[in-house]
Order: structure tokens, then sequence, then C-alpha cells
């Protein structure tokens, strides 16, 4: 499996073959709060890099989840929908949100490391 | 306008509140806890909330006092006891709601609870009403401090002997650490709870007593869970200068025997629409599903036409589920009734349903 890249909306990736797992990160997840109920696209659907891919809300309010890359929706995470508040418990391991199929690898390039993410999360609090 | 504290927020700060504003208080929205087992513990424990952004309106009169309030409030109040309270609305000639409040008779006349946002315009109503005849006082030396779940007559009692002979919706003076609070069996939660006036100075230390004792404090998010499950109306949502108490429902709060003679403001209105029914009204509504349904959701019968809108939805922790309220067409008012609420462009099948989601029984009499 890939080392795992950041977005500036604060989803994680990793890669295995063609196909990327993403979610939304602990920092996310802290910010939010409560998450209470997930929404996640259908599956055979296409979405576009940075583009919307799912809606959480938590007791405060709706947030959009968008992908960090392009592709085609080849599974979703059926268990954060049933109890979202498995998204609080373990944001960037089985709490997963959907996996693509990607069409350009090249899209993972633009996105940040772990050390880059963490120092943007600092900066973005400050 | 310099944001506004409240006299606990140091006491806030150190137990790690993130802080909103919130009619120009800074005030905690949550802790670290966060907001369903903030939510939780309030149901199963003692919850503390620092509401001291509320205003705290003394009056001082005698039965002429009473005379001119109840050309003003739609209630009894030559028949209310002294140290009971009552929740009302101060209206214009519309019945359109200025805010939603509780009156309490004092021994020295009354007490208000008003809402933050709309205490100071209340104020100058109320004054430019009474005129000069009575001494009002919009008490900001006093912070008002909410106990609220099952363990907190205990809890209370443990500190301030005495509280729990308090009969739901009556207050009384106590006399504690060298100074006298006004304590109210009441809140604003679904709850058993008190209401405790203090003085600024008295205030932190008495919400560390509190802790000591096993109660933890509740933020703003929490406290709007808590009030969505137990069906209880928020000013600026439910209630604003367009609706009338009969069209939220309220039509409990105005005395009887009001409305059968009249004379405060708005009683045309209010006796009209008693009779002939609101045109729109307030009602409590349940998505099937986890759907979570905003304020300001528009509200669709299963023609395509709009007859309605959410004032406030949740998720309700006790509820574990979403939960609702909003304004719909009187024809769409009974329960059970089938709504469809249109949410990110689509729409999603909800109930009419009864309120409140959650109902636990306040203690009525102790005596």
């Amino acid at each position: 499996m890939s080392e795992v890249k950041f977005s500036k909306e604060h989803e994680w990736i990793t890669l295995e073959g063609d196909v990327a797992t993403i979610g939304i990160t602990k920092h996310a997840t802290e910010m939010l709060g409560d998450i209470v109920f997930a929404e996640l696209p259908e599956k055979g659907s296409n979405v576009e890099k940075d583009g919307t891919a799912g809606v959480v809300e938590s007791t405060k309010a709706a947030s959009d989840v968008y992908t960090p890359v392009s592709g085609e929706v080849v599974d979703t995470n059926q268990a954060i929908v049933d109890d979202p508040s498995k998204i609080n418990e373990d944001p960037e391991g089985s709490a997963w949100f959907f996996k693509l199929k990607m069409k350009d690898q090249s899209e993972m390039d633009s996105l940040m490391n772990k050390e880059e993410y963490d120092k943007f999360t600092k900066e973005s609090a400050s | 306008m310099e944001i506004k504290k409240t006299s606990l927020n140091k006491l806030h700060q150190s137990n790690n509140a993130k802080f909103v504003e919130f009619a120009g208080y800074e005030m905690p929205i949550q802790y670290s806890k966060g907001i369903i087992e903030e939510h939780k513990f309030t149901r199963s424990h003692s919850g503390i909330f620092d509401v001291s952004h509320m205003g705290q309106l003394f009056i001082y009169g005698d039965e002429n006092l009473t005379e001119e309030l109840e050309k003003i409030f739609p209630l009894d109040l030559k028949n209310l006891k002294q140290n009971c309270s009552k929740y009302s609305f101060l209206m214009n000639e519309e019945a359109g709601i200025y805010d939603d409040l509780i009156i309490t008779k004092i021994e020295e006349g009354y007490l208000i609870i008003l809402n933050a946002a709309c205490k100071d315009k209340d104020f100058e109503i109320l004054s430019n009403l009474l005129g000069s005849k009575f001494k009002m006082n919009l008490d900001n030396n006093r912070s008002l401090i909410a106990i609220q779940g099952p363990k907190s007559v205990e809890i209370l009692n443990s500190i301030i002997n005495g509280v729990d002979q308090l009969n739901f919706m009556t207050g009384n003076w106590f006399d504690s650490d060298n100074q006298k609070l006004f304590i109210t069996r009441s809140g604003y939660t679904g709850e058993d709870g008190f209401e405790i006036s203090i003085s600024n100075d008295k205030a932190e230390n008495f919400v560390e007593n509190l802790i000591e004792k096993g109660a933890q404090l509740i933020g703003l998010g929490a406290r709007d869970t808590l009030r969505l499950e137990a069906g209880l109306c928020l000013y600026g949502h439910e209630l604003d200068i367009n609706k009338t108490p009969v069209e939220a429902n309220l039509r409990w709060a105005i005395s009887k025997s009001r409305l059968s003679n009249g004379g405060f403001i708005g009683s045309k209105k209010i006796m009209n629409q008693m009779q002939d029914g609101a045109s729109q009204i307030r009602v409590g509504i349940k998505p099937e599903g986890r759907l979570i349904a905003r304020e300001k959701t528009k509200i669709f019968d299963d023609t395509d036409t709009q007859i309605g809108e959410i004032t406030s939805g949740t998720f309700g922790p006790s509820v574990n589920g979403p939960i609702a309220m909003g304004y719909v067409n009187k024809d769409f008012s009974k329960v059970d009734t089938k709504i469809l609420l249109e949410v990110r462009g689509k729409k999603h099948p909800a109930n009419v349903c009864t309120l409140p989601f959650y109902k636990k029984n306040y203690v009525k009499g102790v005596n």
C-alpha cells in the first residue's frame, strides 16, 4: 500500500494498485465534533477531483466531503452510514468513506504527506 | 462592540470550553467531552449550565403592578401565588412574540427571566408600557446557573438545604454563604432541575462546589439538543415577531380566565385565532432514517407544494435519531401526517409527530 496522503480539505487517501481508499482525517473529526450522519457517493458513479463526494453532519452542522482525486466509486463503507459515531472512533482506519478506481495516478502528486499535512493544520489553526 | 463575558468565563476556560458568540456573549458551546456525552450526562446525572447571559428583570411593586402586568401578559397574575412561576410571552398588538419568558411572583414584586438577545429591547418595551410608576432593575450583578438532571436535587440540596422541598415551577429565596440566592425548580431540558440566581462574585465558587459534588459543566450545544428533545421552543427559531402563541402551539400557556375578557396586548388576535384556528402551526417532525433536516429546510406535500419550514433540527442523542420542529399548514399538522423534507436538493420522507420527543416526569409535588 502507498504512503498516506492528505488534502487541504482534510481527506486522507491511500493507493493499492489503481484503487484509492479515502476518508476524513482525525483533525477533521476533532473540528466537527460528534458525527451523527454520513452520506456517501453511489457505487458506480464517477467523482471529479475536488468535487463533493458525500456529506457528514455533526450535532452542530453539515459539511461536504470532497474527493482529492478523480475516479469511479467501486466501494462505499456502509458501516459508517449505519453508525456514524465510528467516524469519530477510528477516522483514519476502519471508518474509511469510499474506494475509487483512479484514472490518473499523477493526481496523487499534488497531495501532502503526513508531515506537510500536520504543518498545514497547525498553520491554519493559528 | 466588545464581546461580553459572564462571571464564569474563566471557569469555562479552565474546563477546556470551546467558545461561540451568542447574543453578544462569549459562551461555551461544548467542553472536551462533546455534545453527545454532555447531553447524556445531563439525562443520567446532573449538568450545570451557565445561563448568566439571560436577563434577570426585577420589577418592584404591589397589586397595582399586578394589575398593570395583566394588561401586558396573558396570565391570571391576581391568582398567582407568591413564589410561583409561569411561562409567558411579551407580545405586540398582533400577538407577535417579542420574547418568551418565565415570570415569578416574589414578595417584592416580580422576577422575569428574559432571553439574552431580547433582554435590552424587552426592558425598553416594558419601561414604556409601565411608565415610571415601578422600579425596574435588569440586574447585571447577578449570574444565573441552571442545574439539570436526576441527581441535581440531591447535589444542590447538599449545598443548600431545603431546595428539595420546592415544587416544579415554584421558587424561593435561600441563604447561603452570607447572601440571598433566588432558586426556582425549573429548567429547559426536560429534566428535573433548578435555576439559581446568585451574585456574580459568588458564582464561580458556587459552581466549583457543584462540580465537586459530581455535577459537570454542559455547553450550549447540549442545551439545544436537550431542549429540542423536550419539545421546547427557542426564541429566534420557533418563536419570533411574526409568530403568535397560538401558531406556536402554546395555547396552554395562556390563562383560560384571561381569554373571555381579553384586555392584554395581542388579546384580540389570540381570541380570533383560538376560535378560527391558525393557518400555520408548530409541530414535531421525525425524519425517516438518519437524515438531519436543519433550520430553514423546506417542507413539501406529495404534490410538490411547499407546506412549511423547519425551525430547529438536529440529532437527538437520547432519542438516538434525527428530530426537528417546524411550522406546517394546519391541514398537515395531524400526528402521523406524511411530509417531505428537501435536503441538498432531494426530498426525504418524514412524519409529523407528538411532542416531546423525550419524556421524563418533572417533580410536580414533593409535599
